[in-house]
């Protein structure tokens, strides 16, 4: 079933077309990945998508509904999260903090009250609120076994620490679909390792998970269907077997890649 | 020398209270706004008007100063606070001015000789400075409490996030723009309020009192003490009007220059911006009021321990 489709969407800035035109696809349950040269426009696809960015022309469909140019907090409440390719942690609050904050609208609002209703809630409730949303925040931690960092602040983590927490902070929301841009970037090659495992991780919980990679050998391993973008333009879309062999993404991309 | 004393008591009650609000703005929020001199003149003027021209009580002019603060506020925020750092600081600095000179417009002299504040039929007469250091201090920690469980609350937390990274905060579901006006609104609000307490200490108001310098000297308290941390804000408080008044409280007001402390709350803020741009206190370990059981508490410390105490 199609979770995630785009139609026709382009983003241009300026003169440069980023995005050009591109129908791209988001089965639910599988692992999508999103792949294609520096420049290809993968981040601004994934912008688009996730309201951080609105687009020239075209749209966006998401569970059937139509989310193009919504802003960015309506539609992580649709359930889209994200994680950003240089990483966006709050650097200066804690680990479980950060945690907490994505949790924001996982706990302390109801269908059964409306704004103002739920403001004096929370205000009233906070202590008792933040214990929930603390213990909650914890689990997230725990389930990607980096509580022990708890206490600690974002920006003193390790790389690859850092990267799980963001990783964290945007499952703690509870999303149907997350979107990965470039989470391996920076990693060695045990880290790399380990976040496959995450992404398994994630992947048992029932979330569709598209993901930017430019680390071939992850991408073939962890991915059902990959997308190849190359100068803004979808040039490919199929399983890794089927891309490997692709003429035009062999010469775009993995024959470059390869030599 | 006791009554200079008790005078930056009071003084500091006011600048406390009106610290809270910008905290509210800058320190959760991180929107740098200069215009709280603004709010604290609609709070003053409602005081003189209501208490001098209508004959109503001071206690019925405070919630309309937080009313009518909140709405101009609210009126100032909407536009601005899509501006980022130094932008929003010179649009609302602006903006603090027009509300000055709208005052000047309605009455260019002021008002004099407002009537006293009564309370169960005691008067609070000027010349009785300790009733009012109870007065203020009473409010500053009414508003302190209220504003320290926002900090804590759901709502802090947003607004946190907001000061931290907008871009994330929106990813996590955040209404980044809402958040930012409810801050300023209420930020605004007790920056009104301050201004009824000025107005009932010292019986007179004038528009040449709301200038510029006012709101530097508010933002100067909430950097000194540190942003975010409301204990840390009333120290602010203190040591400002501390500056504030030494030359009159040790004497030396031949000596110094009545301009040395505008030099001095200028040198304040680069120097914390530059070497300590926490502030003093710096913030609160566990902003969410350590939500932790007494157990996990006790397990984290040990934990720490176990590590070679690394934090
Ligand atoms: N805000 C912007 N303003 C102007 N040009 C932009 C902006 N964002 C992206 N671009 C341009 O759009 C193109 C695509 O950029 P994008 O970041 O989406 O590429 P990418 O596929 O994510 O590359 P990488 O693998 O390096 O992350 C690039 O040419 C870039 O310079
Ligand atoms: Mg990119």
């Amino acid at each position: 079933m199609t979770l995630l489709e785009t139609k026709h969407l382009t983003r241009e800035f300026g003169g440069v077309i980023a995005v050009n035109d591109v129908d791209f696809i988001v089965t639910e349950g599988l692992v999508t990945g999103l792949i294609g040269p520096n420049g290809a426009g993968k981040t601004t696809l994934f912008n688009q998508i996730t309201g951080v960015d609105k687009p020239t022309s075209g749209s966006i469909f998401f569970d059937g509904k139509e989310i193009t140019g919504l802003p960015a907090w309506k539609i992580s409440r649709m359930g889209i999260a994200r994680t950003f390719q240089n990483i966006r942690l709050y650097r200066e609050l804690t680990a479980v903090e950060n945690v907490m904050m994505g949790l924001h609208f996982k706990v302390g609002e109801s269908p059964f009250h409306n704004r103002f209703q739920q403001a004096i809630k929370s205000y009233i409730f906070a202590s008792r609120e933040n214990r929930e949303v603390y213990s909650k925040a914890m689990e997230w931690l725990r389930f990607f076994d980096i509580d022990q960092s708890a206490q600690e602040f974002a920006r003193n983590l390790p790389y690859g620490t850092q990267r799980e927490l963001e990783i964290a902070r945007a499952l703690a929301a509870g999303p149907k679909l997350l979107f990965l841009d470039e989470p391996a970037a920076g990693m060695n090659p045990a880290e790399t390792e380990h976040l496959m495992h995450v992404v398994d991780k994630i992947r048992s919980l029932g979330v569709t998970v598209v993901l930017i990679e430019h680390d071939m050998k992850l991408v073939m391993n962890i991915c059902d269907q990959i997308t190849v973008l190359n100068f803004g333009m979808k040039i490919a879309d199929g399983t890794p077997n089927e891309i490997k062999k692709d003429k035009a993404v062999i010469e775009a991309y993995l024959g470059r890649e390869e030599e | 020398m006791l009554n200079f004393f008790q005078l930056i008591l009071i003084y500091s009650g006011v600048y406390a209270m009106m610290a809270i609000g910008q905290n509210c703005i800058t320190g959760y929020t991180g929107m740098l706004s200069l215009c709280h001199a603004g709010f604290f003149c609609i709070g003053s003027y409602a005081t003189a008007i209501m208490c001098k021209t209508m004959g109503l009580s001071f206690w019925l002019s405070l919630p309309v100063a937080a009313i009518a603060a909140g709405i101009i506020g609210f009126l100032i925020g909407v536009p601005t606070l899509r501006l980022k750092g130094d932008y929003l600081c010179i649009a609302t600095l602006g903006l603090g001015e027009i509300i000055r000179n709208v005052a000047t417009n309605i009455n260019p002299v002021g008002y004099n000789s407002i009537p006293r504040v009564t309370l169960f039929g005691y008067q609070f007469a000027s010349r009785n400075k300790l009733a009012f250091i109870v007065l203020i201090w009473v409010f500053v920690l009414i508003f302190y409490l209220l504003f320290q469980r926002l900090a804590h609350s759901r709502i802090g937390r947003a607004m946190t996030a907001v000061r931290e990274d907008e871009v994330a905060a929106a990813s996590n579901g955040i209404n980044v723009t809402a958040y930012k006006i409810i801050s300023f609104v209420l930020g605004a609000a007790v920056g009104g309020v301050a201004g009824c307490f000025q107005t009932a200490y010292t019986l007179t108001v004038q528009p040449a009192s709301y200038t510029f310098m006012v709101s530097v000297m508010v933002l100067c308290t909430v950097v000194l003490g540190g942003m975010g941390n409301g204990k840390a804000v009333i120290l602010g408080a203190f040591i400002i009007q501390f500056i504030s008044y030494f030359p009159q409280l040790t004497g030396l007001t031949n000596v110094i220059p009545a301009q040395a402390k505008q030099i001095i709350f200028g040198l304040i803020l680069v120097v914390m911006m530059i070497w300590r741009p926490q502030g003093l206190l710096g913030r609160d370990k566990f902003r969410y009021g350590d939500p932790r059981t007494f157990s996990e508490r006790v397990s984290d410390t040990f934990r720490r321990k176990g590590k070679g105490g690394a934090v």
